[in-house]
This record gives structure tokens, C-alpha cells and sequence, in this order.
């Protein structure tokens, strides 16, 4: 689950993004940004201020995929590809800049686990999900929300409309770049927290490229989930519980070569956008598709 | 979108628009090219950096003498030209390969195997089979998309995307497991026979015969792409697909895989040259992203083929004078990533008016027509 909650964070806000037919593969920057601003933010050792400075840089990445991909409307393949590189050379050349060329032994307070009263006590599953750093419940929150705003409010009905009848949904005076930037933000902001949770909850520390194609994965395991948002949190945890093994493995010392359990759920991906496991899933309709 | 022009017509202007859309190209290249530096000027005066010692490091790291020039210049342009390349035939054919760096690292794993295992018995035979197993390994790899393209309509932007990161665990794995050098201390493999290594180009330099199959790749491919049936399928398929299969009776699944196939292979050529030319053993971090990159040099070329190799020195300089950047004005060297993605969204909103907009818009633009475009 630890390491499950920033992969299901972005993913949930990519689910999003792409239910209005966006393909942002900038993902993988915002999440990197948000670390970046996580550091920034928690410098004064002020754990929520690095939160919220996650999720504004968050905004802000996806505010500029939006400028292009949306409102200027550039390909969001192209766009988004730029803006990784881009995030990927701003943080690496700020974070020398401003801790130095080895920016070694920098560290920052992490939350700690905070188990919540009564339900920790559930056997088996009480300690996994319920004592756990606080982004987890951000999950266990967002998670309904999202799936409540994307089809039970007039909000969701459009998002959904947009990604899958866009000439309609357009003929009937809906404001398509309107509803494209709502999602984007949304997903930016997911996105940020995502990245502010690899700082602040688990790493501790802030490495070039940290986010190590978590943005990629969070693509991934929205198509693992079949585009909703009960099944991205499964694919979550499987995601999760792949590079899990990666850790115990090393750190029992086992000679298991832990690369292949790596790759198992991007071939799961593979293989479930094939048709392969159980039923074949579909794309949103419009996703990629200049609005 | 303007409607179908009357063939006549068409061929009487063909070269003039030709002439014009490359100066556009290039214009339009050149502007970006000099903007995005002069925003890393500005950007590294703000940071308090010594911007002109910073730039003149870049200058003197990449073509200010002979040896920066062909050791570090073109060798760093060498991948980065075949994986242009391999994106922009793609791209051109409105594939969205985004792939490369997966296709290239599995070219280099089966290139090293390949040296690796037979190396010594097959003599000097050994290099072109190592070079023709990076093809069919980054053709191969390439495959698998297609075939989820072609034959379940998965689309080859997640799914290329997805294998990428496969390739990347599975080199992890190899330079663990099967392939590690003897000792087991280091995450690579063992150096490959001497008798493998790509021959260099110009004595006293670092500079291999990869680049000359670069520049070879690049000409075949432009002469292809303008003057033979193949390259004009591809090119008809990359402007409306709809278009090609009903009024030009184009195989549009054999065609796109088709040339998913030959963009592997260039990608997985990149790799094996890497390997038999530069780091002469096989290992984990052997592509810095070599095939994200290669996005941004096929854009900047207008994906046409001699463009990439203009744009793929190009960035082959900026790489290679960032290393010296760092090394004299202490400005880190990832920074030169940020302007590369500076000059791509450059040109994406440069491109949105004026002449070339038909460069990029012909491609990315008819893969999505919207009704106002169409009408």
C-alpha cells in the first residue's frame, strides 16, 4: 500500500484527464515537479506547506501542458513528451543550484505512519491499509470522490462525453477546452501530491529523476483499471506490490532476478489491452484528440 | 486542411513547395535553435551563473576544435540520429513510435549476446551479425507493438510506452543474470571480442564507421521517403489514413507495421553501434534516453530524414557541450535537457502560425481533424 499510494494518486488524477480524451504523458513531470516542490515547500521543516508546494507545482506543470495541449491545441503526445524533458532538466539543473553539485545528505522530517483508531484493529487488513502516512487516506478519500463527480454529477457526464463523442458533445455547446482544463488541473494537483509524497512520505529526500517513470506507470495502471476508478486502485496495488517484492527480495539478500517481477505489470498492461485477461477494454473514444 | 489538389497541379508545384517547406523547416529550426539558447542565457544569468563562460564552455565543448567536434559531437549524435530517424519514418506515418529507447536497448542486449556467445568463432564476420542482430532485436521489439496495433488495435502510444520499460528490466536483468562479466561485481556485461569493435572513422579520434551508417541511413531514407511507392504510402498514410486505404487502396496494417518494423530496427541499430562502437560492453544505463530525445530531433527536423541529421549534431552538440559546461562554469549539465524540451514547445507554438505550420500540422494534425479544419 506504501508504495501504492503516489502511483494511485497520479493515476486517479490521469483517469481524469483521460476520461475528457487528454493523453498527458507529462504525467511523469508533474510528479517529478511535485517532489521538486515538496523539497522546496518542507524546507522550514513544515511537513503541509510541502504538501501544498507539491501540489501547486503540480498545478503549474499541468497548467503549462494545458496552454499547449488544450488551448493552443499541439499534440499532447509531443506536448507532454516535451514537458517531462523539460521538468526532468529544470529540477536536476535547480536542485544543483541551489544544495550544491552532490546535494548529498539532504534530508527533510517524513511523516510518519498514523494509524486510525479502530479500524487499524481489523485483523489482517487493518494494518496494511489502516496504519499507514496520511497521502494513503488521501487515496481512500479521492478514490469515491472522483468516482461520485465522474458519473453522478452533470460535471462527469460531460468529462465522460467529451473523451468518447467529441463532435456531439461539441454540436451540443458544451465547452470543451473548459471542461479539458478542469480535468488537468485536477490531475495536476493529484499528480503534484503524488510527488510530494515521494518526498515527504517515503524518501525523505529529493534525487534527480526521482520519480523513476512513476508518471509512466500511473498511464499504465489507468488502462490496467480499465479507465475507472475502483479499478485503477486494484491495479494500484498490484503496480505497488511489484516493486514491493523488488525491496524485500534485496533486502532478504535473495538471488531472485527482480527485474522480471518489475516488468510483470507493464506485460499484465500489455496483455489486458489485448484482450488477453478477461474482457477487452476500450479507450476512451476521443483520447489523444485535439479538442 | 485544404482539399485533394488536382494531380497536375500538383506535380508542377511539388518542388517548389518542397523548396519552400524545407526553407521553412529550417528557418523555423534555426529561430528556435537561437531562441532556446538565448533563454539559457538569460535563464543562467538569473541563477547567477558566468552565462557567457557557461555558453562559450557549450561552444568550445561541442564545435569549438577538432577533437570536441568528432570525439564527443558527432559520437553523441550517432544514436541520436538513427533513433531520429526511426521516430521520424513513425511519425511520418502517423505511428506514434515512442518506443525508441526500449527498441534501441533491446538491440544493444542482443547485439552483446550475439558478440558475446559467437563472438570468437565467427571471426570478422562478427561485427555486421552483431549489427544486423541489433536490427532484428529492436525490429522485433518493435513487433510486438505492431501486432497489438494490427491485430488488437491497442494503441502503440501506451503500448510502446509500456515495452519500453519491459526492455529497460529486462537489460536489468541480463546485466544481473545471464549476460553479468564474470566476477558478478558490476551491473554489466563482459567486453565484447576486440575484433567486434566498430573501426574508427578518423584516426586519433573517437569518432566510429556508426556515424557513417548514420549518414548512409539518413540518405537512404530521404531518397525512400521522396522518390519510391513505399515512401509514398507512408507519406499518404501519415496525411489521412481513411484517405490512402479507400482512394489509394494502401494496406494501411501491413504498411504501419511495416514501418514499425524498419523503426525498430533503426532504433535497435542505435543500440548495437553503442555497444560494438562506444561503450564496447553491455550496460544497465546504456541509453541516457536516447529515444526520448530522438522525439524532439525529429520534430525539430520536420521529421524530414536529411533534417535529422542536421538536428541530431545538433543535439549531439548540446549534450556533448554541456559536459563541458559543467566541467568549466560549474552549471549542471541536465540543464541542456530543459532546453531541448524548451525547444520543441518552441516550436509547437511557433508552428501554430505562419508557413510551418504545415510541417507539423500535416502530421499531427491529421491524425486529428476536428470538423472547423475539415469543413
Amino acid at each position: 500500500m506504501r508504495t501504492a499510494t503516489p502511483l494511485a494518486l497520479a493515476a486517479l488524477g490521469e483517469l481524469v484527464v483521460e476520461r475528457a480524451g487528454v493523453i498527458n504523458i507529462g504525467l511523469e513531470g508533474i510528479v517529478l515537479g511535485g517532489a521538486f516542490g515538496a523539497l522546496l515547500g518542507a524546507g522550514s521543516n513544515n511537513l503541509v506547506l510541502g504538501f501544498a508546494a507539491g501540489c501547486v507545482a503540480g498545478l503549474f506543470i499541468a497548467a503549462l501542458f494545458g496552454v499547449f495541449a488544450v488551448s493552443m491545441r499541439s499534440d499532447q503526445i509531443i506536448t507532454g513528451t516535451a514537458i517531462n524533458l523539460l521538468v526532468l532538466g529544470l529540477t536536476g539543473a535547480l536542485y544543483r543550484g541551489l544544495y550544491g553539485a552532490t546535494g548529498a545528505a539532504l534530508t527533510i522530517p517524513t511523516t510518519g505512519s498514523v494509524p486510525l483508531p479502530l479500524l487499524v484493529r481489523i485483523p489482517v487488513l487493518g494494518p496494511t491499509f489502516f496504519d499507514q502516512p496520511p497521502p494513503t487516506y488521501l487515496v481512500y478519500l479521492v478514490a469515491p470522490v472522483l468516482w461520485w463527480w465522474l458519473y453522478r454529477t452533470h460535471a462527469g457526464l460531460a468529462i465522460r462525453a467529451i473523451g468518447e463523442r467529441l463532435e456531439s458533445v461539441r454540436v451540443s455547446g458544451v465547452n470543451v477546452p473548459r471542461w479539458r482544463w478542469i480535468t488537468l488541473l485536477v490531475g495536476g494537483a493529484l499528480g503534484g501530491v503524488a510527488g510530494a509524497t515521494l518526498v515527504l512520505s517515503q524518501s525523505g529526500t529529493f534525487a534527480e529523476g526521482m520519480s523513476a517513470g512513476r508518471g509512466f506507470i500511473a498511464i499504465a495502471i489507468v488502462v490496467l483499471g480499465r479507465w475507472r476508478p475502483i479499478g485503477v486502485l486494484v491495479a494500484s496495488l498490484l503496480f505497488g506490490a511489484a516493486s514491493a517484492l523488488q525491496y524485500l527480495f534485496q533486502a532478504m539478500g535473495w538471488n531472485v532476478p527482480y527485474q522480471l517481477f518489475l516488468a510483470i505489470p507493464y506485460v499484465l498492461t500489455l496483455l489486458a489491452l489485448a484482450g488477453f485477461a478477461g474482457r477487452r477494454i476500450e479507450a476512451p473514444a476521443a483520447l489523444g484528440r485535439a479538442g | 486542411m485544404s482539399g485533394p489538389a488536382p494531380a497536375a497541379d500538383a506535380s508542377t508545384n511539388r518542388w517548389r513547395r518542397r523548396i519552400a517547406s524545407w526553407m521553412s523547416t529550417g528557418t523555423l529550426a534555426a529561430v528556435v535553435a537561437v531562441l532556446s539558447l538565448a533563454l539559457l542565457w538569460m535563464a543562467l544569468r538569473l541563477a547567477g551563473f558566468d552565462a557567457t563562460l557557461a555558453l562559450g564552455a557549450l561552444w568550445r565543448g561541442s564545435f569549438g576544435n577538432w577533437y570536441a567536434l568528432t570525439s564527443s559531437t558527432l559520437v553523441r549524435a550517432t544514436p541520436l540520429v538513427l533513433t531520429g530517424l526511426a521516430v521520424a519514418i513513425a511519425f511520418r506515418a502517423g505511428v506514434w513510435n515512442i518506443g525508441a529507447d526500449g527498441q534501441l536497448l533491446v538491440g544493444a542486449a542482443l547485439a552483446t549476446a550475439v558478440g558475446l556467445a559467437w563472438g570468437d568463432a565467427l571471426g570478422w564476420a562478427a561485427l555486421p551479425i552483431a549489427l544486423v542482430a541489433g536490427a532484428v532485436g529492436g525490429a522485433c521489439w518493435a513487433g510486438i507493438a505492431a501486432v497489438l496495433r494490427t491485430r488488437f488495435g491497442v494503441l502503440e502510444v501506451i503500448s510502446t510506452i509500456m515495452l519500453n520499460f519491459v526492455a529497460l528490466d529486462l537489460v536489468g536483468y541480463l546485466v544481473r543474470g545471464p549476460l553479468q562479466e564474470p566476477s558478478h561485481a558490476y551491473p554489466q556485461s563482459n567486453e565484447i571480442p576486440a575484433q567486434m569493435h566498430l573501426p574508427f572513422l578518423i584516426p586519433g579520434t573517437r569518432l566510429h564507421w556508426g556515424f557513417a551508417l548514420g549518414v548512409c541511413a539518413a540518405g537512404i531514407l530521404w531518397w525512400a521517403m521522396r522518390s519510391t511507392a513505399a515512401g509514398f504510402r507512408v507519406r499518404a498514410i501519415g496525411a489521412n489514413a481513411d484517405a490512402a486505404r479507400i482512394a489509394g487502396r494502401v494496406d494501411v496494417a501491413r504498411t504501419t507495421t511495416r514501418v514499425l518494423l524498419l523503426s525498430g530496427a533503426l532504433a535497435g541499430l542505435a543500440g548495437a553501434i553503442e555497444v560494438s562502437g562506444v561503450t564496447y560492453a553491455l550496460y544497465e544505463n546504456i541509453s541516457p534516453g536516447y529515444g526520448y530525445t530522438a522525439i524532439a530531433v525529429a520534430l525539430l527536423a520536420g521529421l524530414d530524414p536529411l533534417g535529422v541529421l542536421g538536428t541530431g549534431i545538433l543535439f549531439g552538440a548540446l549534450e556533448a557541450g554541456a559536459l563541458s559546461m559543467q566541467r568549466e562554469a560549474s552549471v549542471p549539465s541536465v540543464v541542456v535537457t530543459a532546453v531541448e524540451a524548451a525547444l520543441v514547445l518552441l516550436l509547437l507554438a511557433m508552428s501554430r502560425r505562419g508557413a510551418a505550420a504545415r510541417v507539423i500540422g500535416r502530421f499531427a494534425g491529421a491524425r486529428s481533424p476536428s470538423p472547423e479544419e475539415a469543413l
